[in-house]
């Protein structure tokens, strides 16, 4: 078999590419000669990233935790969904997050994290997430990067424009995108005009705990509310919701919800309402809903019900709500740092609107209305425009600002971003994506201190960008880097679900704080076992608690007999390390179950149903030490009415 | 055959290229070659230890802290090590004849450097099987209760 000449120029090609790699892995990494822009994303290996961006998990119902710039995954937070990798919703402590009033529901559809803020600016305490089909608002507690609290949102048909947080994080907000009657009744779908409402809800979040409370509703017309920005500096205590379907139309939405030249966006004086409150203007509707919470001592979660809710009526409340004219279905409202300037980005359009906050409260003094819509006094366009951008670009979605005076607007039909000047309306820029970007995301982008630096566009299509993956391909972004006059793309990478918005923040304001291990001595969950010596096995009737302990590498006990089939069991499983990153995993065979996966100093519980007599090993599903593969265990299970007594060991032989 | 010579001359290139990855790679402290030799002093006594405790003098037993270090040792330190057997680590009875304080403190407080760089914890690792001794996070001030106690086994 003799090399054609072909071959051989191959071989040597290859053998001068390896030497060439080999002789620049020195000094200087290879990666650097590659090129100026190889070299703006490259972390070294042990280095780590800038920010961290949460981008939400969309139909996954998650948050992806990313590093920018490198792009680098670091964790899948679960959230609204169940996630068997980490037990999330399959373990007891777990399980209450995801209740709601019409039981345990074990998916959403998350949109929009935000980030907790003080003085206006991301904070790195707490990452709030909506929850779009069965209406909640999750909190993530970001010293442990885990959901800690889930409350559900009457009223709603379709959590959308949610929880855009105001500037101390005084309120998380939620404006549902379908509305639907208020409070649910059996109707006709065609009396919507009549019968359907929309509700804008604030939750208030407590200053030093986060836990979030229901602090009223406001009942408005039957529109949709789709998306929502607070207020900042001169515009805090004023929360601004774009709205579609001014039409009100139930059918065909995509023509008829489409008829107005313009829809509105929604401004809520949010301070005027807690003036109405104060005085109590508020009046008590009956509702259902799930509040839960997770204890982080207890490492537990409880949910409660909810069986009312304060709701405010424009027509009682004046000076509580106005709308602002604003052209072609606006979706996403964002609002510059300075706090004057509101775009709506009206996506059926070309054009950009951006409304001056200052010339709103002008035409509010002046009482200068067009009209009124249920005791919602409408604005006069001509009165609140600021200006608008003629951008070129087809179909805007969303804006964000760095810290320079400029904004960037994703445009979904052309494909593209498009960089403006704040003020002067100037088109500066214009970078392709790939492809129908939806959703940006500049660190800080919509604070009152944007970090700027990076933009990261995130893509409803992705095609060819990656090797095919069959029909189902992930989601794309593309980082771009916005330091220089002109955008210059840097990275692309896929993403899990279909992200949709996201926030960035500087990884310092989080690393330090991240939590390395649960204290044993802080762990009050009332199944917990401290201490090895204190593992044991209980029956009560034809409940088997198992008190078991774990540690690099074995469980106590590991042999248990006089289980009985038709045994409700639960392995209460506390894992004593006091270690970074080591934790354990349990696993019994046959459980109609997923693992559950305990972290140093928790104590988490699987529940298991033994079905038939046999003994069924159980093991460690976390590679923990060089005899991680000695870390497992027997149970026996015997008939109903066997007479096998209950007997609990570790470390016992056959004498 | 010329393939094969080719394949050679690739195969040394690619070695070569990997063996000054290994000496450039350089983050974990070189491994010493001292596996076969046996430790300077023979007398396990003067055997310090690596960590943070280089030096430390014992006066009377304090049955306070001998109480104290005992709850410690119960909760944390129980579940590999039982006082008077071997279990999944050694006995700490009489380790106080066997092992300097600061060589016990530092065991205690640093594991993972002693057992990759003190001759004594890696011949223990071997001899107990490979089971790492646990990092449980423990002050030195815990650490030095729990010497304490360890005084009271014999």
């Amino acid at each position: 078999m003799k090399p054609t000449i072909l071959n051989n120029f191959a071989l040597w090609a290859f053998i001068v590419l390896i030497s060439f790699s080999c002789n620049n892995q020195g000094s200087t990494p290879s990666v650097l000669q590659a090129g100026n822009v190889a070299s703006k994303v490259y972390v070294a290996p042990g280095e780590q990233d800038e920010f961290y961006a949460f981008l939400s998990g969309g139909f996954s119902g998650q948050v992806s935790v990313y590093g920018l710039p490198s792009g680098r995954l670091l964790k899948i937070i679960p959230v609204f969904s169940l996630d068997a990798e980490k037990g999330y919703g399959f373990n007891e402590e777990t399980k209450p997050l995801l209740n709601t009033s019409f039981g345990f529901v074990p998916w959403d559809d998350s949109h929009h994290p935000e980030l907790s803020q003080t003085n206006g600016v991301p904070d790195g305490r707490w990452l709030f997430i909506n929850g779009n089909n069965t209406p909640r608002i999750a909190r993530i507690d970001l010293t442990t990067f885990e959901t800690v609290e889930i409350i559900e949102i009457p009223n709603s048909g379709g959590n959308h424009s949610s929880p855009f947080i105001t500037e101390n994080s005084e309120y998380v907000v939620a404006g549902t995108r379908f509305s639907v009657p208020f409070p649910q009744k059996d109707v006709a779908i065609d009396s919507y005009k009549e019968n359907f409402k929309g509700a804008l809800t604030f939750i208030s979040v407590a200053p030093e705990s986060g836990e979030m409370d229901l602090a009223f509703q406001i009942l408005v017309p039957g529109f949709d509310y789709d998306l929502a920005h607070s207020g900042k500096g001169k515009s805090h205590g004023w929360t601004f919701f774009t709205t579609y379907n001014t039409e009100q139309s139930n059918t065909l939405k995509e023509v008829n919800a489409s008829q107005n030249d313009k829809d509105f966006i929604a401004a809520v004086n949010w301070k005027k309402a807690e003036e109405y409150l104060a005085q109590g203007k508020a009046k008590d509707y009956p509702t259902s809903y799930t509040h839960n919470v997770y204890g982080e001592d207890t490492h537990m979660a409880t949910s409660n019900t909810v069986e009312q809710v304060k709701v405010l009526i424009p027509s009682e409340c004046p000076g509580l709500i106005y709308y602002l004219p604003t052209p072609k279905s606006p979706h996403g409202v964002d609002v510059d740092p300075t706090g004057e300037y509101i775009v709506g980005n009206g996506k059926l359009s070309a054009d950009l609107t951006v409304h001056s906050f200052d010339k709103m409260i002008q035409a509010i003094e002046n009482e200068s209305f067009e009209t009124e819509i249920d005791g919602i006094p409408v604005l006069n366009f001509e009165d609140v425009v600021a200006g608008s951008v003629e951008s070129g670009g087809l179909g805007p979605l969303h804006t964000e600002f760095d810290a320079e005076g400029n904004a960037y607007t994703t445009f979904f039909i052309t494909s593209e971003v498009v960089k403006w000047k704040v003020g002067t309306w100037e088109v500066l820029d214009r970078v392709p994506c790939y492809y129908s970007v939806g959703h940006l995301m500049i660190p800080g982008g919509d604070s009152k201190q944007p970090w700027g630096k990076y933009l990261l566009a995130m893509n409803k299509i992705t095609k060819d960008r990656y090797l095919p993956t069959g029909p189902e391909l992930n989601q794309s972004a593309q980082l771009y880097d916005i330091s220089g006059d002109k955008m210059e793309l840097l990275l692309d990478f896929p993403t899990v679900g279909e992200p949709h918005y996201a926030q960035g923040i500087a990884a310092d304001l989080i690393r330090e704080k991240s939590k390395k291990i649960y204290q044993l001595g802080e762990n009050k969950h009332p199944y917990a076992t401290t201490k090895e010596e204190d593992a044991r096995v209980e029956r009560e009737g034809d409940v088997v608690r198992i008190y078991m302990t774990s540690i690099r590498s074995h469980f106590a006990p590991d042999n248990i007999e006089g289980i009985k089939v038709g045994d409700k069991v639960y392995f209460h499983l506390t894992n004593v390390e006091q270690d970074w990153d080591t934790p354990h995993g349990l696993s019994v065979m046959g459980a109609r179950n997923a693992e559950i996966l305990v972290m140093p100093g928790q104590t988490e519980t699987l529940y298991w149903e033994p079905q038939k007599p046999g003994v069924y090993p159980f093991y460690c599903t976390d590679f923990c030490s060089a005899l991680h593969q000695e870390m497992q265990g027997y149970i026996r299970v015997s008939e109903s009415n066997s007479a096998v007594p209950l007997k609990w060991s570790l470390g016992e032989t056959p004498s | 055959m010329k393939q094969i010579v080719l394949g050679a001359f690739l195969m040394g290139i690619l070695w070569g290229c990997s063996q000054e990855n290994k000496e450039q790679a350089g983050s974990d402290p070189p491994i010493k070659k001292e596996v076969s030799e046996a430790p300077k002093s023979t007398d396990p006594m003067d055997n310090k230890g690596v960590g943070p405790i280089t030096s430390l003098e014992l006066g009377p037993i304090d049955q306070a802290m001998v109480d104290e270090g005992k709850t410690i040792y119960d909760q944390m330190c129980t579940a590999c090590h039982k006082a008077d057997e071997k279990f999944i680590g050694p006995a700490p009875a009489g380790i106080m004849t066997r092992r300097s304080p600061e060589w016990v403190m530092n065991m205690i407080l640093n594991p993972e450097g002693m057992v990759r760089e003190d001759p004594i914890a890696k011949q223990l690792l071997v001899e107990y099987n490979m089971a790492p001794m646990a990092n449980q996070g423990l002050t030195e001030d815990q650490a030095r209760k729990i010497l304490e106690y360890f005084r009271t086994l014999e």
